[in-house]
């Protein structure tokens, strides 16, 4: 009971927050509800197959081919398919995590999990035709020729202010979170 | 796209299946472990989420976006699309109304690009992956890149 109350606490804590905006707003806690139920309902859609998809990914994808693939050394081509995987993905933030988790248990590098969460955040392919349309090709273009290199770059920073003991933190995190 | 989705996962499965069937219920099990573990976290960014989007509804953002140009501007932009987590299919259009509505290209892209790469929101899930260290300074590392997005776009449409 105490270790749910413990896994749970975020939850109860935003849940709280919900109750104490009612009591000062009942319109806007009332918007809030049906905001977050109708996100519950995308999460509830989208969510399942991204996490049956890392079942297997995981299951399937033998250590070595994601090393040679996405590891230490794999360089041009590791960086190139972070990218595109990235890339190919629709959907929010969030989702990027689990996936990058696999990744990196399987034997992805750092530098290029983070490249692939870098390229999944902001240069989806289909989120870039919506911009496309809303703004122009101009700033969506320019968008995507900017963040690519910079997606890189801010990896490439990323891994550096890692030291070993942070790494370690990470992978049991990630070895804990996909047992 | 969710249909590619579900039309990939099921293929994949179906695969899975044929070739081992063993497997394929292990890899079930741990898709569903996997939720599991993180579903407390997802519960409160989607509430947290709610609450946001209650308060900071298209209005809101287009007077804070509207109000101020220049680099204060360019700051509250960067500030409201790192607090918020809107979906994109709706984010570009509001976007381009506020745009029309004169609101400065720099300012816009500052919004886009922190809405994007920068989580407040789903800091909590981010940091269950990836510890609190690499949280910080990957979402701080995105907002300081998002200006240099904001500065380069704002230029590109004046020349």
């Amino acid at each position: 009971m105490k270790k749910l109350f413990i896994r749970y606490r975020f939850f109860l804590i935003t849940l709280l927050m919900l109750v104490v905006l009612a009591l000062v707003n009942t319109g806007l806690a009332l918007k809030s509800f049906s905001i977050t139920a109708y996100s519950l309902r995308e999460v509830l859609l989208v969510i399942p197959p991204i996490f049956v998809l890392l079942g297997l990914l995981d299951i399937w994808v033998p250590r070595h081919t994601m090393v040679r693939f996405m590891g230490h050394g794999s360089g041009v081509k590791g960086v190139l398919l972070a990218v595109l995987i990235g890339s190919a993905a629709a959907g929010p933030l969030y989702g990027a995590f689990p996936v990058a988790a696999v990744f990196l248990k399987r034997g992805a590098s750092f530098r290029n999990v983070f490249i692939f969460i870098g390229a999944w955040s902001t240069t989806e392919i289909p989120m870039l035709l919506f911009e496309y349309e809303a703004l122009g090709p101009r700033f969506a273009l320019t968008r995507l020729l900017v963040d690519i290199p910079g997606i890189i770059v801010i990896s490439w920073l990323l891994g550096l202010s890692l030291n070993d003991s942070d790494r370690l933190d990470i992978v049991r995190k990630v070895e804990k979170l996909t047992k | 796209m969710t249909i590619i989705l579900y039309t990939a996962t099921v293929i994949l499965l179906a695969v899975s299946l044929y070739k081992d069937k063993q497997k394929t219920v292990k890899a079930i099990k741990k898709a569903w472990k996997a939720f599991e573990n993180i579903m407390p976290q997802f519960l409160g960014v989607l509430v947290l989420t709610g609450i946001v989007l209650s308060i900071m509804n298209a209005e809101t953002i287009s007077r804070i976006l509207g109000v101020e140009s220049g680099w204060l501007g360019t700051i509250g932009a960067a500030v409201v699309g790192s607090v918020t987590l809107i979906p994109g299919f709706v984010a570009f259009p509001t976007a381009s109304i506020l745009l029309q509505n004169g609101a400065g290209y720099m300012q816009i892209a500052a919004f886009v690009s922190t809405l994007m790469m920068v989580g407040v929101i789903t800091f909590p899930v981010e940091i269950e992956y990836f510890g609190v260290k690499t949280a910080v300074i990957r979402n701080l590392l995105a907002f300081l890149f998002s200006f240099l997005v904001a500065v380069i776009i704002g230029w590109v449409h004046t020349v």
